[in-house]
């Protein structure tokens, strides 16, 4: 298979790689390099100012509270989310009752029934999500507050997005609602590969069912667990977050800086302060961090892989 | 790439065993039932968690029928009557119409082209030994793990002096570029499952390599690409970071855009209830798309992260 074959890989690649060079390579070094200029973003002048940007960075008490919010954001939502998802993916699997002759584990009623639903959240744009629940979150009229005034909690009404203290995890659980589907329809599919063999040998020498779950499922789902937690934690850096802040929160990353994630910073700094050389050095920050989260996920999670 | 059993074999069972689930044990000497407790605890969260998934959407598909004072005064109460004028409202004034035309059209291309390129390039690297080839398959899967807003930067810059900032060419060509990573990667590993012996008779035969990947491959290819144009579909479709930076063309928004900003502008204009009827209007379609095509939805979206 040689004749032509060079004119054929060229042929097929330019067009792709032409577009991925111009649109995404090429932007991510300019990105760099422009992290050590003075560009404004809205005139074509700059100089080179060597590290002041990052200098400026490391006093910058908003960066540090950027920086603060999506670590926690990258820490808390994989861990809530990854929780919550196997649980309900082992409870529709493995809880069923045992039926009389039927296989020893089995799924509960209706399991495709509540994977459907749980998965509707995950086809909706997260912008539409976000609306939605900033009008449930409102203080005087929304849904939350109109149900606690419902059942006689009067005197129970937070500020919800309003309160610099409450702010930060009204996002995240719209987050979390948002994205427990996936991973409850992920986790199911790779619960279904498991041999049932293994958990009848294992309920035979008595093993609870709480103890099934930690000795055979996960870590025979191990791979899948690491794989969604780089997934969650990589959105919930990046666009994801980028998207329930901006809709959501007064400011946005209001009140008082008490949302305000990374990614937001360098959409500020860059498309509403002309600072757009500043923004690029928040900006290689946050790719240090996405790495450095990634490469930990990964180390920490090595195992030995399990064969089945 | 099982992902889910055969949905929906829901009525049936239901309907057979429903007197055995909603009744205690007809023969009470039976030994308790192993697992009992646990089924009940297990359907209990279950369903909680089942209301709390379809609550919002259903309070938000009542609420676009209602007038602003309701919304207001009572918002869990149903509609006095249905106004479906919000619905015609946010159709005509509040410019959905043209939103949806506009991200049916970005989309539309957009999706496309990413599969045409997307399954060009990824066949070329999975089926051909070249010097570079593993060092541009990385390049675009380095695309996934990087953090998009560092991009955009300077990308508005690039795409805003090529003059194609605020136009939907612009945009179509943009989203291509961002959904190739993920699929070059997915398509990839497709394509190196399957066999090279078709391929390899079709090339004897006289196909050109250009004939082949066409006639032969992308055929074969077909559930690789349904499953990677699935994904792109609700990514693009709902994608709101990048038209919200290079699409600022008012005339030229899409949906998710549009939505936001109309929740903004409702600040002094003050017509909640035609807002909800456009929130609705966008949720359903893809809603209903999804219960249709419900497994290969689920598969295509899941597919991804069990490789």
């Amino acid at each position: 298979m040689q004749h032509g074959k060079y004119r054929f890989i060229v042929g097929f690649l330019v067009l792709p790689l032409g577009l991925y060079a111009l649109f995404v390579v090429w932007p991510f070094i300019q990105s760099i390099y422009y992290s050590f200029t003075d560009w404004t973003g809205l005139s074509p002048d700059f100089k080179m100012v060597g590290f002041d940007n990052y200098k400026r960075m490391l006093d910058d008490d908003v960066f540090w509270k950027s920086l603060q919010h999506s670590l926690l954001f990258a820490l808390v939502l994989p861990l809530v989310t990854i929780s919550l998802a196997l649980f309900f993916a082992f409870m529709i699997n493995v809880g069923g009752r045992r039926r009389r002759g039927g296989p020893v584990i089995s799924g509960v009623r209706g399991s495709s029934f509540y994977k459907i639903v749980y998965f509707f959240p995950q086809v909706l744009s997260i912008a539409i999500v976000s609306l939605l629940f900033a009008f449930a979150y409102n203080p005087d009229s929304g849904a939350i507050n109109s149900v606690l005034r419902g059942i006689g909690l009067d005197h129970v009404q937070p500020l919800w997005l309003g309160d610099p203290s409450l702010a930060l995890w009204c996002v995240m659980a719209v987050l979390v609602w948002s994205t427990v589907g996936f991973f409850v329809v992920l986790f199911s599919a790779g619960m279904a590969s498991i041999p049932a063999e293994l958990y009848e040998a294992a309920l035979l020498d008595g093993a609870s069912r709480f103890s099934t779950f930690f000795r055979i499922t996960l870590p025979l789902l191990w791979d899948t667990v690491q794989s969604g937690w780089v997934y969650m934690g990589i959105l919930a850096l990046g666009a994801e977050s980028f998207a329930v802040v901006q809709i959501m929160t007064t400011g946005p990353g209001g009140p008082d800086y008490s949302t305000t994630v990374m990614v937001l910073y360098v959409y500020q700094k860059a498309f509403r302060d002309g600072q757009a050389a500043y923004a690029t050095t928040i900006g290689v920050a946050l790719l240090v961090v996405t790495l450095a989260f990634a490469a930990i996920v990964m180390r920490l999670g090595r195992r030995e892989r399990l064969e089945f | 790439m099982k992902t889910t059993e055969t949905p929906a074999p829901l009525p049936a069972e239901s309907g057979a065993t429903v007197s055995k689930a909603e009744t205690p044990a007809p023969r009470p000497a039976r030994p308790k039932k192993e697992g009992g407790v646990l089924n009940v605890f297990s359907h209990g969260v279950l369903v909680i968690w089942a209301i709390m998934v379809v609550t919002p959407l259903l309070w938000a598909v009542m609420t676009s029928f209602k007038d602003d004072s309701s919304i207001f005064g009572s918002p869990w109460s149903l509609p006095h009557t249905l106004h479906f004028d919000n619905w015609s409202r946010a159709w005509t004034q509040a410019n959905m119409s043209d939103y949806f035309l506009n991200t049916v059209l970005v989309v539309g291309g957009s999706l496309i082209g990413t599969l045409v390129l997307g399954s060009m390039a990824a066949y070329v690297l999975a089926r051909f030994d070249f010097p570079g080839n593993r060092f541009i398959y990385y390049l675009f899967i380095g695309g996934m793990s990087f953090p998009i807003m560092l991009a955009l930067v300077p990308l508005f810059y690039v795409v805003n002096n090529m003059g194609l900032l605020n136009t939907i060419h612009g945009l179509i060509l943009v989203y291509i570029a961002y959904s190739l990573p993920f699929t070059v990667f997915f398509l990839t590993a497709f394509f190196r499952t399957l066999p090279t012996s078709v391929a390899e008779a079709a090339f004897v035969d006289g196909a050109s390599h250009t004939r082949t990947f066409f006639q032969i491959m992308l055929p074969m290819a077909k559930p690789g690409l349904i499953s990677v144009g699935i994904f792109n579909f609700l990514g693009q479709w709902n994608q709101y970071m990048l038209p919200t930076v290079l699409n600022t063309d008012p005339d030229k928004r899409v949906l998710t855009q549009g939505l936001v900003q109309l929740a903004v502008s409702q600040g002094y204009k003050g017509d909640w209830s035609g807002l909800f009827a456009g929130l609705v209007m966008a949720m359903l379609p893809v809603l209903g798309a999804y219960i249709v095509f419900q497994r290969q939805v689920v598969q295509g979206l899941t597919a991804g992260a069990l490789k």
